[in-house]
């Protein structure tokens, strides 16, 4: 073939293809589905960096090639693998390769009518009725391109169901793989009913080697008075393309807690937006840590759409190297979300000369009754704070590790799940100071 | 124990100590007093070594060591303890996580063991009563959302579990309401002893009336214009500085 690679149109083209053989093809709603996806995709295209919301994230160096979707045939992840690359949590593991549920990997809870978790193929072929008020219409293709890339190879993935007020003790932890030198285009659908609570964990692990693509995308409907804490922690290679979707709906009096760790990847791009109902209140934490020539996106919204609902959201970042980071916090308080009270803080911790970091709030407010702040911040380590530990016997190189690492741990203090904050802990460690251990990691 | 000639620095480029000659005893408490902007806080950070602060011309001999070649950590590691004027907030890093690194970097630097938890937590807790610090502030981070006392006392609590050989209090005492005033002098009235020399940085004479210095010294324009005993810190409460700062032009 000769010319530049019309990656759009292979993607088209792939997707065509697929389109007779994939899951729950029987239901017309799910065709459908995918079709608007396809159409979708083919108007929109690959953002490019005119379009406002992608200014600072050119995916010119993931179009320049188009990946082939990710075959069912996996082999490559065994118990082994899956110990050395991910978390030991006391949890239900559900592992998926390549955007699919490997039964023989995983230890699902048992379903028993109020708990469901497993494949959402297997929910496409058994209870499609379960999923079709929610499957692309919280996260809809109409958001975004890659959402809709993701939609129309929609295949498999995640299925979480929670009756109303099931509590689980235990987490949930999905393990998703990227196929490597594949697009991948892992899935998750979260319902919790009215009233449940649970804690889930989506870890987006890859194989260093072959160039791959993930494009994943979560889909959570919480019901009145539903708590859910998700934690999302990336490390995909540090040759890779994530592009990640969170799409949440939060009815009444709900409460949704988003921890999202990013420290792997080459280009990633991040969207987290979550819509709130009455009464209903979200924590959205995150922390990214690049170095090298790492780039990484978050744009996250957040919708207040009736009143007295409330929203925190800090998300901090360390950059080395000549590492980028793009953060966009958008806001938006509609006419009768009366009382609203929603904060955000973006803070940037520049460890070199060459990183940089675009931070943007943007906060759209048409109601008059409300309490909305924000705050950003870049900088580098405070010479003051230095100087403050080193006249406190604290040599210089520690100081500057304990106050890079209490930059970060601002975030990690958050995190309830104390056996997930302790593997952070470790990665963190071994990042920013260079596999120097801090004692006693409790700072704060 | 600690032996100052002809010292002269610099900060952004303007010189701001011009000649100081102090000689600090063991046992002894040193005021320094003086206007602002008479070099008294620069005397202090030049002691403990902040960057920036360039030392021009003079020496600082301590404990028979040219002290202005050790890095600010190595002279806090010797003893050096600098209390400070606005201290920092360090959010992220509880007061009890740096009290401890800071200690076993003392008791490391001079060949002890480091304290255990149990033992240094019960130390820690002794000495919070004589601040009269509530025991929850050791695990707040360093400052954070602390008052101005309450910096203060932190200061103060520091300087007693460190215990060191030479205590440089900045203006500890600016800013205090009578009460903090006095939990502060009884922390540094605790820590008197033979072998211990402290500096009291002050602008007013308050403090004095807690803790009676061997010695006061008047700065004034980057030199030490009048040196005398703790009446002399009484003359200035009544006479203000002018004079004594006319005297140095002359």
């Amino acid at each position: 073939m000769g010319g530049p690679i019309d990656a759009k149109e292979s993607y088209l083209a792939a997707a065509a293809a697929q389109a007779d053989r994939l899951p729950g093809n029987a239901h017309s709603w799910l065709r459908q589905l995918r079709g608007r996806a396809r159409e979708r995709f083919a108007d929109a295209g690959f953002p490019t960096t005119r379009d406002e919301a992608w200014r600072y994230t050119n995916l010119a160096a993931l179009t320049r090639q188009a990946f082939a979707p990710a075959q069912p045939d996996i082999g490559a992840v065994t118990n082994d693998t899956l110990r050395a690359a991910s978390f030991d949590l006391p949890a239900h593991r559900l592992v998926f390769v390549g955007g699919r549920y490997q039964a023989a990997l995983s230890d699902p809870p048992k379903s028993d009518g109020v708990v469901f978790a497993g494949s959402l193929a297997d929910a496409m072929a058994r209870a499609p009725e379960q999923l079709q008020s929610y499957l692309g219409e919280i996260g809809t293709v109409e958001i975004g391109a890659l959402a809709a890339l993701n939609t129309a190879f929609l295949n498999d993935g995640a299925f979480l169901h929670l009756a109303a007020k099931t509590v689980l003790e235990r987490p949930i932890h999905l393990i998703h793989f990227a196929a490597l030198n594949a697009m991948s285009v892992p899935r998750t659908l979260v319902v919790a009913g009215e009233e449940s609570c649970a804690t889930i964990v989506e870890h987006f692990v890859g194989f260093d080697g072959p160039v791959y693509f993930c494009n994943a995308l979560t889909e959570i409907a919480l019901a009145a008075r539903a708590k859910l804490t998700y934690y999302r922690v990336q490390e995909e290679s540090a040759q890779s393309f994530h592009v990640g979707g969170v799409h949440v709906r939060q009815a009444r009096d709900s409460e949704f807690v988003s921890n999202a760790v990013d420290l792997g990847g080459l280009l990633v791009r991040n969207d987290l937006r979550t819509v709130l109902a009455e009464g209903a209140t979200c924590a959205l934490n995150g922390l990214y840590s690049v170095s090298g020539r790492q780039h990484v996106d978050n744009h996250t919204v957040i919708e207040h759409a009736a009143p007295r609902s409330t929203s925190r959201e800090l998300y901090k970042g360390v950059l080395d190297g000549r590492a980028r980071a793009v953060f966009n916090g958008r806001v938006l308080v509609h006419p009768d979300a009366q009382q609203t009270d929603a904060q955000q803080t973006n803070n940037n911790l520049l460890l070199s000369d060459d990183a940089e970091v675009d931070t943007k709030p943007e906060l759209e407010i048409y109601a008059d009754d409300v309490k909305c702040a924000h705050g950003a911040t870049v900088g580098q380590l405070d010479p003051n704070q230095l100087y403050y530990l080193r006249t406190r016997a604290v040599d210089d190189a520690t100081a500057r590790d304990l106050l890079t690492f209490a930059f970060a741990n601002d975030v990690l203090r958050r995190f309830k799940l104390v056996p997930l904050r302790a593997e952070l802990d470790r990665r963190l460690m071994a990042r920013l100071l260079r596999g120097r251990v801090i004692r006693e990691v409790e700072l704060v | 124990m600690l032996v100052i000639e002809n010292l002269h620095a610099t900060v952004d480029g303007k010189e701001i100590l011009k000649g100081i000659d102090l000689q600090v005893d063991a046992g002894e408490v040193h005021a320094i007093m003086g206007p602002n902007g008479s070099g008294k806080s620069t005397l202090a950070h030049v002691l403990a070594g902040r960057d920036g602060y360039q030392v021009t011309a003079g020496s600082i001999m301590y404990l028979g060591k040219d002290l202005l070649a050790l890095s600010t950590e190595e002279r806090a590691r010797e003893g050096i303890f600098l209390g400070f004027q606005y201290p920092v907030e360090i959010s992220g890093v509880s007061n009890i996580y740096l009290l401890k690194a800071a200690l076993n970097a003392i008791r490391k630097h001079r060949g002890e063991e480091e304290l255990d938890a149990m033992d240094f937590l019960t130390l820690v807790k002794d000495k919070m009563k004589l601040v009269e610090m509530p025991e929850e502030f050791i695990y707040r981070a360093v400052n954070e959302g602390f008052s101005g006392g309450e910096r203060k006392r932190n200061e103060i609590l520091q300087m007693t579990v460190l215990e060191p050989r030479m205590a440089l209090l900045d203006e500890t005492d600016s800013g205090l309401d009578i009460d903090a005033l006095k939990v502060v002098a009884n922390g540094v009235n605790a820590l008197r002893g033979p072998d211990r020399a402290m500096i009291l940085v002050t602008h007013y004479q308050r403090l004095l009336n807690y803790v009676v210095p061997d010695r006061v010294h008047v700065l004034a324009h980057g030199r030490i214009a009048k040196s005398g005993g703790k009446e002399l810190a009484h003359e200035l409460e009544k006479q203000g500085y002018g004079w004594i700062e006319n005297e140095a032009r002359v």
